[in-house]
């Protein structure tokens, strides 16, 4: 009757205290899935204005922690994904319940429960934000586990919108961070039953973990974004929109263009465009050196993600304009040794030139079978039957028309739901095939009535479920013969905003005022 | 094992629980034994895991007694055995005499955790040796040798701690001392004040809320009042921390939510992890003063073994975790709820809820109403004990680390429970 305790093995540092986040997340998340739609909005706005307060901060903070990046970009994405994300969805009910008189059901909408989320250093606070955000609109609760070369800022967005969100209203505990990420704690969060679905931005080892973990997970794909321009498009416009979109955020985003694959009878002037809108064209010994710079080996270095055009360019002993914010590298074919072909998270833009259209989208499928199935692909015409020629062979699962493919397939730029995640279907080994979006975070429970016309469906108008919330959840735990005692030790927040409304006033005018010179800009 | 039905152990076996029952009486206490197969709880624990206790007979309980919060954090946690087993590998309870690392690191955590007036950490193997420790400090300390507590008080049974609790326990062994230990009762302060007075009490000694008799609740501004008092006619202030401390009550001491200094908190229970006996005795830079005078003034081979150390640093830690203390005022607010609605069916019978945090006193109409309920709860799984001093009051105490399952299913079982001995005690009335 001995057991066999005595072989139990050691828990990593940091595990044990991580265990602790996700249960105290599993009181929260049972707690939030009660609250009103009203309560929800009232914490959805005064969290997302909290991260968008701090937008510029943390933007030039990630920048500085991590090596990567632009920080007006990045400012311009963490509005996006705070503010931005209040805004796109104000209109959506993911908390009301839904009647459908003639098919006899009512839809109770159930959030997922306790939310990990898995956050990259590429987008490290946009991501964290935009999870935030997803799971306040659903009443999900998160822990978020970002990426160690981010952890910092990713910890200090956290507590703030945490922060802002309990002074809200919401439930304690219910936006959590990890503050030393490590592979055995996240193996531990991952595969914890108390985890009810797992977001994993990130890696291609890090995404296959989370399938692998036993929990339900959402878990992209990597892109590879190939870039088709036609004769038929207007070509000025494409290449400042090329050059835009490349140099976004230093290429940082996985929506990035990877590889430009341009119709021979418009390639010069297409060329000639980008060079003005910023781009260098590299020789061919140029090009090799930029290859061997960024590829040593033929793989990949790290080392030169988010980094200017002008840096790699003088690393490579290529001399550019101060100015150049891309590096264009031409090659003869898609293959996968070339490493040109392959996904470069840096603005180095690999070119192809095709004699015509269809084997340019042979081209672009070239691209997609050396990786980035099931995530993105771009295309600048005017012609219906080439866009949809492209669009049904290229194995992916959104094309960017007209737009640049960072800000276009992330939804910032086009109608899509806007998102730090891009779901890669079952093309990119992935259980979502759209952006991430507030719906794949909740189920719906179905009350379904018999069909039978005999068998009368009840009137649930005006039933609802969830309760307003009339303090600080949980309740402070007050003597129960002295209930009105104040705690000496608060634990939260009292239930309004408390920001006096000059400060909201003047947090609202800020935001307004760095949006307004990211437009002009 | 040979025998399907053996209790084989390896270290020692018996054929039956009946064996086991029979020995115990034989060779052990043979009152204990007795009462509790009469009272129809014949419980012989066996497997311990989280908040479970296992009967050798396979019966599953959940554990709301938690022997006055030693398994504050469950049984066997796996963080406590995991810190235990590691420091097995190094540390033994060491030696008593001289500086020790253990002993150093967790009186340098007790103190950083504590009101900020107490300064020095005394260690003992128990919580008994722990308010002798604190008796004899302010003893040293004021030159005075009486100490007050109230009625019904429930200290502890060593040599000094016997005399402050009720006499139910010093009787027996000529132990009652009611010149150097006078009781005034609870929440009375005029009664207090009058034995204060006499400015001849070195201490006044109070767990922050009673345990043993029952979790009475302290009228609002009593303890403070109680601590004016102290000031006012020169007596220290003990806190007895025991029950109360390591988050219990939603703070980490419970005396911190009044807002009060003590002179002197004492510890023990859920500090040991439920895995490695210890307790200790945190005192002020006033009542310090013997550990300079004469620093083998109190001698204990076992207090502050170096193993019971890193159990309750380990103890420690997780209970001052921000998890830990928002987990335990989800728990503490979702049971609290759940038990007023169970109080709202059985008006007559379940009439009082006494809480704080998961400090809980249930109040049953009968004199002997707990134990009724407590038989009951037996029967459906859960471990919860009556109030020695006040059997009218079952103690609940929840776990600080249960899990939003666990305190469903022990509501639900609770009132099943509840139910049952309400049924009881009517029909018993009937034929009274």
């Amino acid at each position: 009757m001995v057991d066999t305790m005595f072989e139990m093995p050691l828990d990593p540092a940091g595990v044990p205290r991580g265990r602790a986040m996700i249960e105290r997340a599993e009181w929260a998340a049972r707690a939030f899935a009660t609250y009103d739609a009203a309560t929800v909005q009232r914490i959805v706005d005064a969290t997302a204005q909290a991260g968008a307060a701090r937008s510029k901060e943390f933007a030039e903070w990630a920048v500085r922690e991590t090596g990567y990046g632009v920080a007006e970009h990045k400012l311009l994405k963490n509005l996006a994904c705070s503010t931005g994300i209040a805004a796109k969805y104000r209109a959506s009910d993911y908390i009301d319940v839904v009647i459908d008189s003639s098919d006899k059901m009512v839809e109770v909408p159930r959030p997922a429960g306790v939310v990990l989320a898995l956050t990259p250093s590429t987008n490290p606070v946009a991501t964290v934000m935009f999870k935030i955000m997803l799971a306040l609109l659903t009443r999900n609760a998160i822990v978020i586990s970002p990426h160690p070369y981010a952890k910092a800022v990713c910890a200090e967005a956290a507590r703030t919108m945490a922060a802002a969100a309990v002074a809200a209203g919401a439930p304690d505990g219910c936006i959590q961070v990890v503050e030393e990420p490590s592979i055995p704690l996240i193996n531990a969060l991952m595969t914890d039953p108390r985890t009810d679905v797992i977001l994993a931005t990130g890696g291609t080892p890090m995404v296959r973990a989370a399938y692998r973990s036993g929990n339900p997970a959402i878990g992209v794909g990597p892109g590879n974004v190939p870039v088709l321009v036609d004769a038929t498009a207007d070509l000025n416009a494409t290449a400042q929109r090329i050059v835009e979109s490349k140099s976004f955020d230093n290429s940082i985003l996985c929506t990035n263009e990877s590889v430009l694959i341009v119709e021979e009878s418009a390639a010069a002037a297409l060329l000639n465009a980008m060079t003005r809108a910023g781009a260098h064209l590299l020789s061919d010994d140029e090009r090799d050196r930029v290859r061997d710079l960024v590829f040593p080996e033929g793989h990949f270095d790290p080392k030169w993600v988010g980094k200017d055009a002008t840096a790699i360019a003088a690393a490579a002993n290529v001399r550019v304009n101060a100015r150049t914010k891309i590096l264009v590298a031409p090659f003869d074919l898609v293959v996968p040794e070339e490493p040109l072909a392959h996904e470069k998270l840096c603005p180095v833009l690999g070119l192809v030139r095709v004699p015509n259209v269809s084997r340019g989208i042979d081209a672009a499928q070239a691209v997609l079978r050396i990786t980035g199935q099931g995530h993105s692909a771009a295309i600048h015409s005017s012609n219906p039957q080439t866009i949809m020629a492209f669009s049904a062979a290229v194995r992916v699962l959104r094309v960017s028309v007209n737009v640049g493919n960072s800000l276009g397939a992330s939804g910032i730029e086009t109608n899509l739901a806007p998102t730090m995640t891009i779901g890669t279907g079952f093309l990119g080994r992935s259980s979502v095939g759209e952006n991430l979006e507030p719906k794949h975070l909740i189920n719906w429970t179905r009350i379904a009535y018999n069909t039978d016309a005999l068998v009368p469906m009840a009137d649930f108008a005006g039933l609802t479920p969830w309760h307003t919330p009339t303090a600080a959840v949980p309740a402070y735990p007050r003597a129960s013969n002295d209930l009105t005692a104040a705690p000496l030790v608060p634990s939260t927040v009292a239930m309004s905003n408390d920001a006096p409304d000059e400060l909201r006033d003047e947090i609202r005018r800020l935001i307004i005022e760095e949006l307004n010179a990211i437009v002009r800009g | 094992m040979s025998d399907a039905t053996a209790l084989d152990y390896g270290f020692f076996s018996f054929a039956s629980k009946d064996e086991v029952l029979e020995k115990s009486k034989e060779y052990w206490n043979p009152g204990k034994t007795s009462f509790w197969s009469e009272s129809g709880i014949p419980l012989v624990i066996d497997r311990r895991e989280e908040y479970f206790i296992y009967d050798v007979s396979g019966k599953r309980l959940i554990d709301a007694h938690l022997n006055g919060g030693t398994y504050n954090l469950g049984h066997r946690n796996r963080e406590m055995v995991q810190a235990i087993t590691v420091a097995m590998q190094h540390f033994d309870m060491g030696n008593h005499h001289f500086p020790s690392l253990a002993r150093t690191a967790l009186a340098e955590s007790l103190i950083a955790s504590a009101p900020k007036n107490l300064t020095k950490v005394i260690y003992g193997s128990g919580g008994g040796e722990a308010i002798d420790i604190a008796i004899k400090t302010a003893r040293h300390a004021t030159q005075k040798r009486k100490i007050l507590s109230i009625i019904k008080a429930y200290h502890g049974h060593t040599g000094l701690a016997v005399g402050t609790g009720d006499d139910r326990f010093s009787k027996l062994f000529l132990s009652d001392n009611e010149e150097d230990f006078p009781h005034v009762p609870f929440n009375d302060l005029e009664a207090m004040e009058e034995v204060l007075k006499g400015r001849d009490i070195a201490a006044v000694i109070m767990e922050t809320i009673p345990a043993t008799y029952g979790f009475p609740l302290p009228n609002p501004g009593y303890l403070e009042a109680v601590k004016q008092l102290c000031e006012k006619y020169d007596a220290l202030y003990i806190a007895d921390e025991v029950q109360t401390g390591l988050m219990r009550t939603g703070e980490l001491w419970g005396i911190t939510k009044h807002g009060i200094e003590p002179d002197i908190l004492v510890t023990g229970k859920g500090i040991s992890g439920g895995m490695y006996p210890i307790a200790a005795v945190l005192v002020s830079e006033r009542c310090a003063g013997w550990l300079t005078e004469d620093g083998f003034g109190h001698i204990s081979t076992f207090g502050g073994a170096e193993l019971g150390c890193i159990a309750a640093l380990k103890a420690l830690e997780i209970c001052n975790r921000p998890e830990t203390r928002s987990m335990v005022h989800y728990i503490s607010d979702f049971i609290g709820r759940g038990l007023r609605e169970i109080q709202a069916t059985y008006p007559d019978w379940f009439i009082g809820i006494r809480q704080n945090g998961v400090v809980m006193g249930l109040e049953f109409a009968d004199p002997q109403g707990a134990k009724f309920v407590m038989k009951r709860l037996y029967e459906n799984g859960v471990w919860a004990i009556f109030s020695t001093l006040d059997p009218r009051v079952l103690q609940y105490k929840p776990g600080i680390l249960v899990k939003p399952e666990l305190a469903e299913e022990l509501l639900d079982r609770t009132e099943v429970g509840i139910a049952k001995a309400r049924a009881d005690v009517m029909s018993e009335r009937k034929f009274r």
